[in-house]
């Protein structure tokens, strides 16, 4: 007898959603006035690829260095290390990427505050130079957590056998954690694909600026045309992710490497230029222009309509992701619809903007609409919300609800008091992370808000648009804010991770 | 020659071993045994050089280390067996044994002598568990340490092939001449494979002897305890023997001890008679373990011994006996206090 659960017609109307934006493309897109040959179109695909190259390596020789340094060499302090070091993965780049631009060159403001003229940052230099700064703790994480699991006594064994640390660590513990840091590098290569907001500033033609220019030249068939080529990029990025599988290891005990003071102060001087230049930088800058110019301009209605969409987001978000992350611990088809949903994920904000774009031009009650917007931030993030609640439907025992009636509760009353207390957790924290992740999206926004619906991130980008930097400040501050609610959120999963790895002498 | 003294070390606030002296001979192996959580792997850790010390000295032929001069696992030269094997998953079973040898000779020889040749080309992975202690034994040995640290090497195998391999650990050990420590929770994986037997507790070594000594006398309650089986009874101690209720028995105490004292049975001690008129105990229950029967035998002051007997001797629970010491070394016997 095969029933299907009752949550499968919900997921199943969730990831026929989630496939709206891709038609809509296809369909947008036949124009037979594009040309995929064109030297302007190779030039967009070189730049982007170019930007995508650069940004893996350093991502890479920065991470994984990182990564063993704060797995294994037991510092002081070593949780705030840590967690400053895993910090950038929560800002937009576009923040960094803003501040950057305002900060260095001729003019900028380095050259204001000490005197001497700093080299320019922009173009694909500078584009790459942002990127990997706010892409390499996805290499860090994924390559630290390969390393965790790792068990000591390889490493050890490669010592006492007569073999100098660096060199086993290299032969011993890296080959281990080779699937980790491969799937780091291809986030990193995801995120760079889609990001809008470096490029954009550092004035770096990639697809995802030139579909803004599309746009804003009413060329949407053009930027539909972009935006496929775009999303079969990304997609051959998840292909590859998707072969990439880890091979568990038994847990162990992990490495421990205690410095001497001498090489710990070495270590600290090694690891704040990079704190510096991600963190310190643009809250600098920020800053720097409240004290020099205030609030000017700044509007508090701003925030607010930041708050009023990516609050409706979150709550639209879990309402989709209860059905889909049931369905998924419901059978094959059901993981189907959840796989299908995740589409959203590798759909960068620009392309979903435009394809919403078009769906409000034939759909005219929704165009310029609010729900237009907040349906745009729900489909991008919807997976977050489904990985969340989905982490803690998994943990959840049919046991248990078994055991409840068995004990003489109903249907319903299992479900108040058993199922509900053991997912609250993840639906809140699935709210909380699309709601964190909808405050400080850029590209979607742009496209979508109703005129006159300025955001936080909106706004940010009309001052560089207009050139008065200084009125960043406001939007800017409550931007890092946000982002480090959403790092405190993000990193509360992995400290559990961590406290197990620790203690345990014998 | 491996001198350890004064060895005390913790992570952060906690110590985890203290003032841990010991001399090992050139081809001795020392078993170090103890509950879980006393601090023997740690020591092993500390000798390898995997973990910094907090104070003491540990010098080896031609290096020296302490607090402040922490010699690297690489320049000590000393093998460790691991409890997990730590086998590098991505090489051959030649490959890891002959990790850093450059006379690939020596790795052939230690795979011969394991009886692992056979396997020379596979990958870890495909090995038992035994195959891989043997792999590991081999690697270790073929590298030539000074000194071998052996941590719980049997404690990830079947209780079936434990024992053999056991013997074969020791008999390698003993071929390559070199000295070892031997990590183990097992007591008589201990006894058995040791020299010397190290007993530790909460991270400070209280008994360092051979196995004998240690198992017929052992220094307090918890060695006499964790070595074995073992019963009290109560008893006057005079002129170095103590009168009980089975009779007065030879006894050596240690220094000072007087009075009433707590005399240290093991089950083998005795011997239970039934056809005889006299008791002077009753049987409280009985186990059957195949070989032989363990009873537990109540006597008449209230303390209750136990007892191994042959496997014929059936004797059902209430039934009155005569229990008789058979032993004749004089046994242990602590003060009560």
């Amino acid at each position: 007898m095969t029933r299907w659960p009752g949550s499968y017609p919900l997921a199943f109307l969730v990831a026929l959603l989630a496939l709206l934006p891709v038609l809509v493309l296809f369909e947008l897109a036949v124009d037979p006035s594009s040309e995929l040959f064109s030297s302007r179109n190779l030039d967009l695909v070189s730049n982007t690829l170019l930007l995508l190259f650069f940004t893996v390596v350093g991502a890479l020789l920065i991470g994984v260095p990182l990564a063993l340094l704060t797995t294994y060499v037991r510092l002081p302090f070593s949780r705030i290390w840590l967690i400053l070091l895993a910090a950038p993965l929560a800002m937009p780049s576009y923040i960094g990427a803003f501040t950057f631009y305002a900060a260095f060159g001729r003019g900028g403001e380095i050259q204001n505050l000490l005197g001497f003229a700093t080299p320019s940052v922009n173009g694909l230099w500078g584009a790459t130079l942002v990127m990997i700064l706010y892409t390499y703790p996805f290499v860090l994480l994924t390559t630290r957590a390969s390393l965790l699991s790792q068990d000591a006594s390889q490493v050890n064994a490669a010592r006492t056998l007569g073999m100098s640390l660096p060199m086993s660590l290299l032969r011993i513990a890296l080959p281990r954690a080779v699937t980790g840091i491969a799937a780091g590098a291809l986030l990193v290569a995801l995120y760079t694909l889609s990001d809008f907001g470096t490029p954009a500033i550092m004035r770096l033609d990639t697809f995802t600026r030139m579909i803004y220019v599309e746009y804003n030249a009413f060329g949407l068939n053009q930027a539909a045309f972009l935006s496929l080529q775009l999303l079969a990029i990304a997609g051959l990025v998840l292909f590859l992710e998707s072969r990439f599988s880890a091979t568990p290891e038994r847990p162990g005990r992990t490495l421990a490497i205690w410095p001497s003071s001498k090489q710990k102060i070495l270590l600290a001087l090694v690891l704040s230029p990079v704190i510096i230049l991600s963190l310190v930088l643009p809250l600098a800058v920020f800053t720097l222009w409240l004290i020099r110019e205030g609030s000017g301009g700044f509007d508090i209605s701003y925030a607010w309509n930041s708050v009023h969409a990516s609050l409706l987001a979150a709550i639209v978000a879990v309402l989709f992701a209860l059905p889909v992350a049931h369905a998924a611990t419901r059978g094959k088809i059901g993981r189907l619809f959840e796989r299908v949903t995740y589409l959203g994920f590798g759909v960068p904000g620009i392309v979903m903007g435009t394809a919403l774009v078009y769906v409000g031009l034939k759909l005219p009650v929704l165009y310029q609409t609010l729900a237009l917007l907040v349906l745009a931030y729900v489909l991008r993030f919807v997976p977050l919300a489904v990985g969340a609640v989905r982490s803690t439907t998994e943990k959840l025992d049919n046991s248990l609800i078994n055991a409840a009636r068995v004990l003489g509760a109903n249907r319903r009353e299992a479900f108040r008091r058993v199922t509900l207390p053991l997912t609250m957790k993840g639906i809140v924290a699935g709210a909380a992370l699309v709601f964190l992740e909808a405050m400080r999206e850029l590209p979607a926004t742009l496209l979508l808000a109703p005129t006159g619906f300025e955001t936080l991130s909106t706004y940010l980008w009309r001052v560089y648009e207009a050139g008065y930097f200084g009125r960043a400040a406001i939007p800017g501050l409550l931007l890092v804010l946000m982002s480090g609610l959403g790092l405190a959120l993000m990193l509360s999963g992995e400290r559990r991770m961590d406290f197990a790895s620790d203690g345990d002498t014998d | 020659m491996l001198k350890v003294s004064g060895l005390s070390l913790g992570y952060g606030a906690t110590t985890v071993v203290e003032d841990f002296n010991i001399e090992l001979g050139d081809s001795e192996v020392l078993t170090l045994v103890g509950p879980t959580g006393c601090g023997k792997t740690t020591i092993l850790h500390a000798l390898a050089g995997l973990v910094p010390i907090d104070s003491g000295e540990i010098s080896l032929n031609s290096w020296h280390a302490d607090a402040n001069n922490l010699v690297p696992p690489e320049k000590r030269n000393v093998g460790m067996v691991f409890q997990d094997f730590a086998l590098f998953p991505h090489l051959t079973v030649e490959e890891n044994v002959s990790f850093k040898l450059s006379d690939p000779a020596r790795a052939s020889h230690w795979l011969d002598l394991l009886g692992m040749s056979d396997f020379r080309h596979k990958k870890p992975s495909t090995l038992s568990g035994g195959q891989k202690q043997r792999v590991a034994l081999a690697r270790t040995l073929a590298h030539q340490p000074a000194l071998v640290l052996l941590d719980e090497p049997l404690s990830n195998l079947d209780a079936a092939l434990k024992d053999s391999l056991r013997w074969e650990i020791k008999t390698a050990l003993k071929t390559a001449g070199v000295a070892a420590i031997w990590v183990t929770h097992d007591q008589e994986e201990a006894l058995s494979v040791g020299d010397r037997i190290g007993v530790l507790q909460d991270g400070k070594l209280i008994q360092l002897a051979d196995p004998e000594t240690c198992f017929s006398r052992p220094v307090n309650h918890f060695v006499a305890g964790f070595l074995g089986d073992a019963s009290y009874i109560r008893g006057m101690l005079t002129n170095g023997a103590v009168k009980t209720e089975i009779g007065e028995i030879s006894a050596v105490v240690a220094e000072g001890v007087q009075g009433e004292v707590d005399l240290m049975l093991r089950p083998d001690d005795m011997r239970l008679l039934l056809d005889s008129e006299a008791s002077n105990g009753e049987i409280l229950w009985a186990r059957y373990e195949g070989a032989t029967w363990l009873y537990g035998v109540a006597l008449a002051n209230g303390d209750s011994v136990q007892v191994r007997t042959s496997h014929e001797q059936k004797i059902e629970s209430g039934q009155k006996v005569l229990l008789q010491l058979t032993s004749t070394h004089p046994l242990v016997a602590f003060g009560r206090d």
